[in-house]
């Protein structure tokens, strides 16, 4: 077997072997946790028949490990179980909240991508000149605001103040796909703007790192113009560190959206996570924790294996 | 006819940015003139900070990181290109001038063909065809000596070893026909044995293609080999300008006449004596890994006596003092030091063994912690060991520093205040703070300037005399030896192949190795390198 | 005396200034915390400078108690995972072995799990109070701060000098406190800012989803979660509240970095 091909493959099998110890630690952790999911639900007045009635009909007084196996293999067949506030499975209300937020994330990272490569490229090109100071200068003041105040600042100047848009983000399974669009412009600006100042200062790092690179210097002094310096030489070796920025971003992207979906009350998975821990409803919670940190996992594999794909000394092995 | 270069009163500034102070503009290059006619090499020579590399990227109007070529002439074929614009300077690098950098692996590109990065210049700049480039390439990768020259260029570059990279940017410098060359330290990051090969390499394609060249090093003896004409710098300066056969056999300048006459210390061989230091039959390896470093290693000795360990990168040496100090216990065989049996593991040492072994480092800067002033550092080992404190420990420390020949006031310095050649002096009086039988000397000279080097052999040496110290030199200088050692021990591939009195290792028949690197040391004299060529009997290996 | 570069200034009197008004509060605030004073979000006049809230509290009171807690919880975390964190990682790269194994490879795990998430999980699970939240957000952290003094100190013992210690025969204690500590200083108070900047930000935004700070205290992110539902009416008292936790983060920042790049001008030798 080609060595990359072994490397891809075992970089696969440590991330899968990785989210089942993230399933573990939730699972356990929240078990080993003071409190009490059957007390919570129930509040402190709960008789002890009632809280006995109730942790009987949650399976509480199975053993643990049982407990987890259950839930592990109900996840792995798409059966999350039911919520504890109103019933309902939760696999069924998860599935259309994760397209919408599915939907908004991949919106502001086509947006958000490509301007943040070409912003870091301008900057690293400029390098201690006055574009650089500029974008640099900005998107430092834009790393400091979480990302409820950026989202309130927008909402109040784009939708009170100037009516350029509307202020919350309601989407319906009806709505056409340009109505949808112009629904979630805020939340995909204000998502934009979090994630673009970390990945184009991370993006311009990465490729000042590879234009200090003693072989850039060999190729300048080839007679070779700046931009086949950065296109034939920079670029090649470039690509898996600006891979590594993005996905790094994009898997933050995944946690910036949970509160911007509360602030635009966008109905997505971030929503539903948050009021579901308001109502300590722990099957939803642990469902849409999971979910979450997959999509996070799933991100960082990727990033190793292209950076993985990328490097010409694993590719071509002595 | 003109010169194809022609450098003068060439002034070169940078500006430094003093942590805390105001930038400040410094002079790197002051009033140089040199020139190069085609078919000749110019060696530049100097030591760190000479400025001779700022010279060399000169003739290609370049300043590395911030450099600015303020003033004077820089005549490439005739044309003025000190201030030539980006446009015009494209046409002419790569094409009328390339360069060969000191660390070949870092200079080619790792994501790309070798064949693609050494033809790039001639099809770039439109000197030739591909087909025609390729061909040209695969003859100058057989010129210079690479195995499967037809194949060669389909690797990438870390597939091929550091020696064949070094060849390889040369047929990349060759590949465009310039009119110039810069070689800029091209051996010196290699081992002693592939130096040389790389050195006929370069000396027989710039003879063959007949370019101009400027090859610029710090080792006088290796350019005494290549060039025709030699310029002498220092602190930015011209300090003699001559031919080779001038500078070498009849220096004017007192600072050449010491760079010629470096490694001349004379040091006799003193008579056997019992030995403070025993290895006897020790065979070590790293955890984790299936194969001996060391194998079945014996050698004595003698108490203040200097026995050199000899070997190129990999052979072990550095490992033998691992397992001398017991931060690698071997895993057999017997050390004997000063009567007594030391325990292979450091923890199980008593602090006797520990004060009388001490051991003094390559890289002096790391050797010293950062945060400590040099009376800290040197009055630690006091304090620690002989329990003086205050004014004794004070008094002592400054008779240390007087030891080692640094004056007053260095006490409250921190080690970056301190010169290369002084943090060493330092890490010397902390060692010697320890009253050792031993000092164990990891390439304690490698790092630094021959003429202070030079300064520090010496210091050893008279050390010895007075306090009967003896040292476990380690190095890959066979120089270096000649001038300290007493006894030699030649390591290659974890085994000691050739031990005994200096005089006797160093005297012929020689077994095969010792040949080879013997005769791979560049001599201080005209010639030394094509005598060499007829003589060996053994290939290098490292190439 | 070394020059203060103009932003470290400013961002070190910002700092001071915001923790001055978290000690002081009691004295500073012109009103009680919870006294009804105005109408529903009045505007600012010169009675009430920042205007009044959702009920028509005083909104600048609202906000300089809301400094107080903000930033005594985010101490307090900080704190929490900068020695849990140090300390584990300084055992974990000097000890080795095992015990670096078992933490680093428990710390990887925890870290692959994005923090807000896991704090989520946790707070479902647990009763929100201010001591909770300051553990969870601490140990949360400190995976971080692990990382990084574990990343200085396995730095620092390969150095030269650390093995000419051992060499010497010096003890544990020694080689930590004298040869490693000096050198991890730095990097670890210019990390301490950021720490501090996370938590603030951290707090701010549970306590925004509900999930932090519970009424009747109210830290910023709190003050800008009752006073959202104005905005949509042009009335901007959450933008306050929102600008404090900007500000305090920014001026934080600013001297962080000026920590920082003291650092690697010290790194890079005495620059000759």
């Amino acid at each position: 077997m080609h060595p990359v091909v072994k490397l891809v493959t075992q970089r696969i099998a440590l991330g899968l072997l990785l989210l089942l110890a993230v399933s573990a630690l939730i699972f356990f952790g929240v078990a080993a946790l003071p409190g009490d999911t059957a007390q919570a639900m129930l509040g402190q007045s709960a008789t002890p028949e009632a809280l006995a009635n109730l942790r009987e009909k949650l399976g509480l007084n199975e053993p643990i490990v049982w407990r987890y196996l259950h839930w592990l293999g109900g996840f792995l067949t798409g059966d999350l179980g039911v919520s504890l506030a109103n019933g309902q499975d939760i696999a069924k209300s998860v599935g259309q909240r994760l397209g919408n937020t599915l939907f908004l994330a991949s919106c502001s990272a086509v947006i958000a991508v490509p301007l943040a490569i070409t912003l870091g490229l301008i900057a690293a090109r400029y390098n201690g000149r006055w574009p650089d100071k500029l974008i640099s200068g900005v998107t430092l003041a834009t790393i400091s605001l979480p990302e409820f105040v950026a989202g309130y600042i927008v909402m109040y100047f784009l939708a009170v103040r100037w009516h350029i848009f509307l202020p919350t983000s309601l989407v319906f399974s009806s709505m056409g796909f340009l109505e949808r669009l112009q629904a979630i412009a805020l939340p995909v600006i204000v998502l934009v703007m979090v994630v673009l100042a970390h990945m184009m200062r991370m993006t311009r790092a990465a490729i000042l790192n590879v234009m200090e690179s003693a072989y850039i210097e060999t190729a300048e002094l080839k007679g070779l113009s700046p931009i086949k310096v950065i296109w034939r030489h920079a670029f090649p070796n470039a690509i898996a560190p600006v891979v590594n920025v993005v996905m790094l971003n994009l898997a933050y992207l995944v946690v910036g959206v949970v509160v911007v979906e509360v602030v635009f009350a966008y109905s997505g998975m971030g929503q539903f996570l948050v009021d579901s821990v308001t109502k300590r409803d722990m099957p939803v919670v642990l469902a849409c924790g999971m979910i979450f940190a997959a999509i996070y996992i799933g991100l960082n594999i990727v990033a190793d294996v292209v950076s993985i794909l990328t490097n010409p000394r694993l590719r071509h092995p002595k | 006819m003109h010169n194809t270069l022609d450098i003068k009163g060439l002034r070169i500034e940078a500006t430094s940015y003093p942590p805390g102070e105001k930038p400040r503009d410094v002079v790197l290059v002051n009033n140089v003139s040199v020139s190069v006619q085609q078919g000749r090499v110019l060696g530049l020579i100097g030591e760190s900070g000479a400025g001779k590399s700022t010279i060399g990227l000169s003739a290609m109007s370049y300043g590395r990181g911030g450099v600015r070529l303020t003033g004077g002439h820089i005549l490439l074929n005739g044309r003025e290109i000190r201030e030539a614009g980006p446009a015009e300077l494209r046409t002419l690098r790569g094409r009328e001038v390339t360069y060969v950098a000191q660390s070949a692996a870092a200079a080619f590109n790792p994501a790309i063909r070798l064949m693609d990065q050494v033809i790039e210049t001639s099809l770039l700049h439109g000197v030739m065809s591909r087909t025609e480039a390729e061909a040209r390439a695969v003859e100058l990768f057989g010129k210079l000596g690479l195995p499967d020259p037809e194949n060669f260029g389909r690797r990438y570059p870390h597939q091929v070893s550091g020696g064949q990279l070094q060849r390889a940017m040369t047929a990349m410098a060759l590949c465009p026909k310039p009119d110039l060359v810069i070689f800029d330290e091209p051996t010196t990051a290699l081992d002693v044995t592939t130096q040389i090969d790389v050195l006929v390499a370069i000396k027989t394609a710039i003879r063959d293609t007949g370019v101009a060249a400027l090859y610029i090093t710090h080792d006088l003896a290796v350019v005494a080999q290549v060039a025709d004409d030699i310029l002498v710098l220092r602190g930015g300066k011209k300090v003699e300008y001559g031919t080779t056969d001038q500078i070498i056999n009849n220096p004017q300048e007192d600072y050449t006449k010491a760079l010629v006459s470096v490694r001349s210390i004379d040091h006799d061989e003193k008579a056997e004596a019992p030995p403070v230091l025993s290895v006897a039959g020790v065979t070590a390896r790293y955890r984790g890994t299936n194969f001996d470093v060391l194998k079945n290693i014996t050698v004595d000795l003698p108490a203040g006596q200097t026995l050199a360990v000899v070997g190129e990168s990999g052979s072990g040496k550095s490992t033998l003092a691992r397992v001398i100090t017991g931060l690698l216990p071997a895993a057999k065989g017997k050390l004997t030091f000063a009567g007594r049996t030391l325990s292979p593991a450091l923890a199980q040492r008593s602090k006797d063994d520990l004060r009388e072994v001490q051991m003094i480092y390559q890289m002096a800067d790391t050797a010293m912690n950062p945060r400590q002033t040099v009376g800290t550092i040197i009055g630690r080992p006091l304090e620690f060991y002989f329990d003086l404190k205050g004014e004794a420990k004070r008094q002592r420390v400054q008779e240390l520093l007087d030891e080692i020949e640094m004056g007053s006031g260095f006490a409250d310095r921190y080690p970056a205040e301190l010169s290369g050649g002084q943090k060493q002096r330092v890490c010397i009086a902390r060692a010697l703070a320890a009253k050792p039988k031993l000092i164990i000397c990891d390439e304690v000279t490698s790092a630094l300037d021959p003429l202070v080097a030079d300064g520090i052999l010496k210091l050893l040496l008279s050390l010895q005399a007075r306090e009967g110290v003896a040292y476990l030199f380690i190095t890959h200088d066979l120089a270096t030896v000649r001038a300290i050692a007493d006894k030699i021990a030649v390591m290659y591939r974890g085994e000691v192949v050739r031990y005994g009195g200096k005089t006797d290792v160093l005297t012929p028949p020689f077994d095969d190795y010792t040949d080879l690197l013997l005769s791979s040391v560049p001599e201080m004299k005209l010639g030394w390198l094509e005598e060499v060529l007829e003589n060996r009997k053994m290939e290098s290996a490292g190439n | 005396m070394r020059r203060l570069p103009v932003s470290a200034l400013i961002g070190l009197l910002l700092t001071g200034a915001f923790f001055a008004v978290a000690i002081f509060a009691q004295w500073l605030a012109p009103y009680q915390i919870g006294e009804i004073v105005g109408g529903v979000w009045d505007p600012a006049s010169s009675a009430h400078l920042l205007g009044t809230d959702s009920i028509g509290r005083d909104l600048l009171t609202r906000m300089i108690y809301g400094a107080q807690v903000t930033i005594f919880v985010a101490t307090c975390a900080t704190i929490l995972s900068f020695v849990t964190g140090s300390v584990l990682g300084f055992l974990a790269a000097t000890a080795g072995g095992w015990v670096d194994q078992a933490l680093s490879r428990f710390v990887d795990l925890v870290m692959a799990i994005p923090s807000l998430i896991l704090a989520l999980v946790v707070l479902t699970a647990v009763d929100v109070t201010l001591p909770t939240l300051i553990i969870v957000m601490g140990l949360l952290d400190s995976t971080r701060v692990f990382r990084l003094s574990r990343a200085v100190a396995v730095d620092i013992t390969v150095m030269d000098y650390v093995e000419a210690a051992r060499l010497r025969g010096e003890g544990q204690g020694w080689v930590i406190f004298s040869e490693i500590l000096p050198n991890a200083l730095t990097p670890l108070i210019a990390e301490l800012g950021l720490r501090f900047i996370f938590a603030v930000l951290f707090i701010s935004t549970l306590s925004f989803l509900g999930l932090g700070v519970q009424p009747p205290l109210a830290d910023w992110g709190g003050l800008v979660k009752e006073n959202s539902a104005g905005l949509i009416y042009g009335k901007s008292a959450a933008l306050a509240p929102a600008m404090a936790i900007a500000a305090l983060a920014i001026s934080v920042n600013l001297v962080a970095d000026w920590v920082l790049s003291r650092t690697t001008s010290l790194k890079g030798g005495r620059g000759a």
